[in-house]
């Protein structure tokens, strides 16, 4: 158990982490998120107590950790794989690690065994891949068999096998009732690896909850609606009769429509009744990544712009076209639909009211794997926003555009390859 | 946390890295071999030296000139022992796995000092006698007044001088930093502020001037050094004591970057 209470960090006049108050659980892994910047690391090394806190405290199991007794075989961690001698052999790091809590040296053997490193065990470090290093300093922290782990950003660098590695032994690694407190940028890996999330920005806490509750706070399913290009006037009168029975719509860039706070079928209905022929009915459901930037918008520090290659700019090839910009490059705004506000309805609530269609308009509810029988859908892996979603056999979308038939194999193939 | 177990651990950590061997067994070969080449030439110009050069000619001292070099490859190893570990981020595992920073840092002094010991005294005992034999008849025996001192003060003098190294280092944590600093120190500046009269009052107690005393074993002609060759070990004593605690007090109270 890591527990923080008003933590805070400056450097010089600049405020790293403010009053930073949070506990790590055992038994679960718990994601540690923020933008770049934003404090994870400095809280990873007060916890350590690499750093000194300005104000608050941290401690593990009661003690902070400089008065933990026998800390290495208590806390393992991974903070910086290529923080390593790179003449040093990959076994002599260790053993020298292992030297420093009393554990024996065949200790070392197994743990290069279990992350895959027996056979480079005697070459030098300085010639590891990003992707080895990263095994090295797992195999640190996990020398001393100990109960709380940290790991920050251990899949940096890593192949899909050593990604799945991670994933799986973080999670038999809390299956064992460990506290295993893990900093990612990577928020596919979140979805599917944590449990519980802590999100920061710009060093304050912004959240604290279950993944689950996280992306339905954060975020609101919503349905992409299309009618015939060529007739503009059913457009207009679909949006009427939406909006008249209670939804909301917002006009997308290439002539869609974005639909909340209906069912599918319910719009399907609508425009049945309103004779408007219909060319796209999707649903969409929000991820851990939209629902993340959209709460971390206001906290980035660092934020790319727009390109404009000034003075760089050729000529373009006559009859060619200037590139069209990709989505997402330097607009602000794009990222997730509205979370739903006080006055406007969310769309497909997690507990339907009674006499709705069961397990909500989608099938599943808007939370992965929420609903029992429907399998736990990757929210990140979701290749297109295009691509119909939810597999749930359950009520589907009665006007559900010919992508509906396909979308259970292809369902199939977003599912994450975590075969525990 | 077992005092044992860290010096263990920064033994592994020593002896598993090629710096170690390099400027070790750089230091040997530089103090003796520069050693030997100064004492045969001091052999071949006696002959044409002045009355008061004769009364001052030290055979023991003259064995040791190959350590105004070999010091400096000393002084890369105390910082590298130390920088090492902050050059690489190293440190903040170390400091991971042993919160008791006081204990870290004084384990690591330890093991390198207990091996920088061993080299130099090695290495001032062979500087001496291959440096006498190539003095041929003007040699000095090791049984002679004060010679045995001198020998065992030039082994001390090198042990310090790494020691005094290691201290800088952990305070400038930076190996580039501190072998900036060091090198040109220990090589230049010293020597200049040693030899010339207007900060010759200043730079005997510099810690290398004041070290190298002991290694004396014929006091120069008009001598004015207000500090014997004990005195003078202190006075270097007393800079490394200085450094260490620089380097321990920032340590414990700097964050570990």
């Amino acid at each position: 158990m890591i527990e923080a209470v008003g933590l805070t960090k400056r450097y010089g006049d600049k405020t790293a982490v403010y009053n930073l108050s949070f506990q790590v659980r055992p038994g679960a892994v718990t994601g540690f998120l923020g933008p770049n910047g934003s404090g994870k690391s400095t809280t990873m090394r007060m916890i350590l107590g690499l750093d000194n806190p300005s104000a608050g405290r941290v401690t593990i199991g009661g003690y902070p950790y400089r008065k933990l007794p026998n800390a290495p075989r208590q806390v393992g961690a991974l903070l910086d794989a290529k923080a390593v001698h790179g003449g040093r052999s990959a076994r002599n790091h260790l053993l020298s690690l292992a030297q420093l809590s009393g554990i024996p040296a065949r200790r070392v053997d197994e743990v290069l065994g279990v992350v895959g490193l027996h056979d480079v065990a005697r070459r030098r470090s300085k010639g590891f891949s990003l992707g080895m290093g990263q095994r090295l300093g797992i195999a640190a922290a996990l020398l001393g068999d100990p109960q709380v782990l940290l790991f920050d950003e251990p899949v940096n660098g890593l192949d899909p096998e050593g990604i799945l590695w991670v994933r799986n032994l973080m999670k038999s690694l809390a299956a064992e009732g460990r506290t295993v407190f893990v900093s990612s940028h990577l928020m596919s890996e979140m979805a599917l690896t944590a449990d519980h999330l802590i999100v920061i920005g710009r060093g304050q806490l912004m959240a604290d909850m279950s993944v689950k509750d996280f992306i339905s706070a954060n975020s609101a399913d919503f349905a992409r609606v299309r009618t015939p290009d060529t007739e503009p006037q059913q457009r207009e009168k679909l949006s009427a009769a939406i909006t008249e029975a209670g939804g909301h719509v917002l006009p997308e860039q290439d002539g869609a429509l974005r639909v909340t706070g209906l069912p599918l079928p319910r719009i399907s209905d609508i425009a049945h009744d309103g004779d408007v022929r219909l060319w796209e009915l999707s649903p969409h459901q929000a991820s851990l990544e939209e629902a993340y930037m959209r709460m971390t918008q206001g906290a980035v520090d660092y934020r790319s712009t727009i390109d404009q290659k000034e003075g760089l700019q050729q000529q373009l090839p006559p009859g060619a076209q200037p590139p069209m910009p990709v989505p997402g490059q330097g607009q602000p705004g794009w990222y997730a639909p509205p979370p739903p506000q006080q006055g406007g309805q969310p769309f497909a609530p997690p507990q339907s009211p009674p006499g709705q269609a069961p397990a909500g308009p989608y099938g599943a509810s808007g939370v992965p794997g929420a609903a029992p029988g429907a399998p736990a859908a990757n929210p990140y892996a979701q290749p297109a926003p295009q691509a119909p979603q939810t597999p749930a056999p359950a009520a589907p979308p009665a006007a559900a555009p010919p992508a509906a038939a396909p979308s259970a194999p292809a369902a199939d193939l977003t599912k994450p390859e975590d075969a525990r | 946390m077992a005092v044992t177990q860290v010096v263990r651990s920064e033994w592994t950590k020593i002896r598993s890295v090629a710096s170690t061997v390099w400027t070790l067994s750089l230091a040997v070969v530089v103090t003796i071999a520069l050693g030997m080449l100064i004492s045969a030439l001091s052999k071949a110009e006696f002959d044409s030296l002045g009355e008061r050069e004769r009364l001052s000619f030290d055979p023991t001292f003259i064995s040791f000139a190959g350590m105004s070099l070999g010091q400096l490859a000393m002084i890369v190893f105390g910082v590298l022992v130390v920088s090492n570990e902050y050059s690489t981020g190293m440190i903040r595992a170390s400091l991971a796995a042993v919160p008791q920073r006081g204990t870290f840092l004084f384990s690591k002094l330890a093991v390198a000092t207990a091996l920088a010991l061993v080299v130099a005294m090695a290495t001032s005992f062979a500087a001496f006698f291959l440096g006498q034999v190539m003095l041929g008849e003007h040699k000095a025996s090791i049984g002679d007044p004060g010679v045995l001192r001198a020998v065992i003060g030039g082994g001390l003098y090198m042990t310090l001088i790494a020691l005094f190294s290691m201290g800088v280092a952990a305070m400038l944590r930076s190996p580039m930093l501190s072998l900036g600093i060091l090198m040109p120190f220990f090589f230049l500046i010293s020597n200049i502020l040693g030899n010339v009269d207007a900060t010759k009052k200043v730079g005997q107690f510099l810690p290398d001037q004041a070290g190298s005393k002991i290694m004396q074993v014929v006091t120069p002609v008009d001598d004015e050094t207000p500090y014997g060759p004990w005195g003078g070990l202190g006075i270097m004593a007393l800079w490394v004591i200085a450094a260490l605690i620089g380097g321990y007090v920032l340590l414990k109270r700097r964050d570990a970057q």
